[in-house]
């Protein structure tokens, strides 16, 4: 099972989240190969559903997700469900939001 | 007219630490302006709240001091957007007034216009009553009490403003620019010599106001060449490159999405944009587009203080506890809420961030179940008075040290505490009021500008 998958992890260059803008939260994910780009997009692992499975967040709260093959990532956008910087926060930059992403299984052709 | 013209940025936030051998390789190189952003609502409400800028006043002298002996090295003008981080009028002073003070060291007196962007509360509850502000991006719709409660209220200008400084005054040194958005001064400075493709522009503007960033490794200082029809970028540190996937990759940076950005007038599109690799170290881009929007609308940020704050940090070892820490804190949460009726009313706030189980991703962790060694715990108390703060505060960490559980062998306290005092006070809490597009009547209407010799 296990070598049938590979993690995201194994796969991408840069996994990474931060604010855009105090209301969002925005995720890029960044392949050095354009191979390996491919083999991630024609997957079909990364979905709508899959993203707010991972974050709790309900589809209207993805504001967009979308590949892009000028920088080979893909890339989704939150609502930010808290005040940035305010009463409660608990990452003002949006830096450490990143981590469930690390471990998503892509399979082996 | 010049058929190119090449803008220097030595870093891509003001005050951040310009690199000087890089600096003076992109002065040589025979850099027409430098120009430096030094903006950002990332570091939170704060600083528009309490007028805080976003860097020491020793770390912003450093870089001032730098690009300043660049510019009279070669007689080129500076242009500063976002002075001091939120863009308030008081920040640009001040920005002037330093720069006076290290050029009149060297015995130099130079033109330094400014261009102020407060904007009259007054003004924004007339456009609201008209229905002339929109969220930008996700924010919240407006209410009334969010422009009452705010304390400063800016607008980010378009390149007009600082345009118009630069024609009526072509031998200007020093532009400061009060909150812009972040590709306004290179276009100012583009358009001033003739490179009027706003495609072009805002896209060198959009990458290069964050300096190096967008070179492989993420560097500082970046010479941009602006030619009609295409841009050229070049990282100034000879360690570094830009690559095609690098400089595409840039537009994802802090944006909702990197094909479409949107700002003062119009959307830039980049689904047109060609990368093309010139050698080792620079790329060439061209092919994006703009489209302006039927209304021009500038962004207003505004924040305000919404209490005071008090906080409270230790940590849990015993196993007994840890094993049960959620419930426990809900359990205090509920005794202090007893002697504390602002906190059930919500006109107080009582938090706990627990480090080691969701402290950084909250309800959004995907592994709420997990048991670690030992939990930080940060708690955090907001009132509408310090001292409501701090006795909420007070009684929510006596609670946490001596309140039992069950189970409970360790009967001496519960909380390994590494301050003395245990509770601080650190003062007032900000947020956001204002994220939002107004229209306005012209890009102008809103930034008044002055020059002087200082």
């Amino acid at each position: 099972m296990a070598a049938q998958y590979d993690k995201l992890m194994q796969l991408a260059k840069v996994i990474r989240s931060k604010n855009s803008g105090p209301f969002e939260l925005t995720f890029d994910v960044i392949f050095d190969d354009r191979e390996v780009y491919q083999r991630v997009k024609n997957s079909g692992v990364i979905t709508n559903e899959l993203i707010g499975r991972l974050y709790g967040v309900p589809p209207g709260d993805i504001i967009a997700f979308m590949f892009f093959e000028p920088a080979l990532a893909f890339k989704f956008t939150l609502r930010r469900g808290w005040a940035q910087g305010s009463v409660g926060e608990r990452d003002t930059f949006g830096a450490q939001q990143q981590a469930p992403l690390l471990d998503i299984a892509i399979p082996r052709h | 007219m010049k058929d190119q013209i090449k803008i220097l940025t030595p870093i891509g936030m003001l005050g951040y630490g310009i690199p000087e051998a890089d600096f003076w390789r992109g002065i040589d190189a025979g850099a027409d302006a430098i120009v430096v952003d030094a903006g950002s609502t990332d570091p939170g409400p704060y600083q528009l709240g309490l007028g805080k800028m976003i860097v020491s006043p020793a770390a912003l002298e450093r870089d001032l001091r730098l690009c300043l002996a660049g510019c009279q090295k070669t007689r080129i003008p500076l242009l500063i957007g976002s002075a001091g981080g939120p863009g308030i009028n008081a920040h640009v002073d001040q920005t002037i007034a330093m720069i006076g003070r290290i050029a009149n060291e060297q015995g130099w007196k130079p033109k330094v216009g400014a261009i102020y962007s407060d904007i009259d509360p007054a003004l924004v509850r007339q456009r609201f009553d008209q229905g002339r502000i929109e969220p930008c991006a996700s924010a919240p719709a407006l209410a009334a009490a969010d422009i009452n409660e705010s304390v400063h209220i800016v607008a980010q200008m378009g390149y007009e403003p600082i345009l118009k400084l630069l024609r009526e005054h072509l031998d200007i040194d020093v532009v400061v620019a009060g909150r812009a958005y972040d590709p306004a001064p290179f276009a100012a400075f583009c358009l001033l010599h003739g490179f009027e493709d706003p495609g072009i522009y805002w896209h060198i503007g959009k990458i290069m106001e964050c300096g190096a960033n967008c070179a492989e490794p993420k560097g500082r200082v970046i010479l941009g060449t602006v030619r009609h029809g295409s841009f050229e970028l070049e990282p100034m540190n000879p360690e570094e490159r830009c690559s095609t996937l690098s400089v595409a990759a840039h537009t994802l940076y802090e944006k909702t999405r990197p094909d479409l950005l949107a700002g003062p007038g119009g959307v830039l599109d980049l689904n047109g944009a060609r990368y093309e690799q010139l050698d080792e170290r620079r790329v060439r881009v061209s092919g994006s587009t703009f489209r302006p929007t039927p209304n021009y609308q500038v962004k207003l940020e505004g924040a305000g203080i919404v209490g005071y704050r008090s906080i409270f940090i230790g940590g849990v070892r015993d196993p007994i506890l840890v094993g049960q820490i959620d419930g426990f804190l809900q359990r205090v949460k509920a005794r202090v809420s007893a002697a504390h009726p602002e906190l059930k009313s919500g006109q107080a706030q009582l938090h706990f961030h627990v480090y080691g189980r969701n402290g950084v991703m909250g309800d959004m962790e995907p592994n709420p179940n997990f048991v670690p060694q030992e939990v930080g715990v940060l708690g955090e108390a907001t009132a509408a008075t310090q001292e409501l703060a701090h006795a909420i505060c007070s009684n929510t960490r006596i609670g946490v040290l001596h309140m039992p559980y069950a189970g409970q062998m360790a009967t001496a306290g519960n909380f390994a505490i590494p301050l003395n005092p245990p509770e601080n006070d650190i003062g007032p809490v900000c947020r956001f009021t204002l994220y939002h597009l107004m229209e306005v009547d012209s890009p102008l209407e809103l930034f008044k500008s002055r020059v002087v010799e200082v």
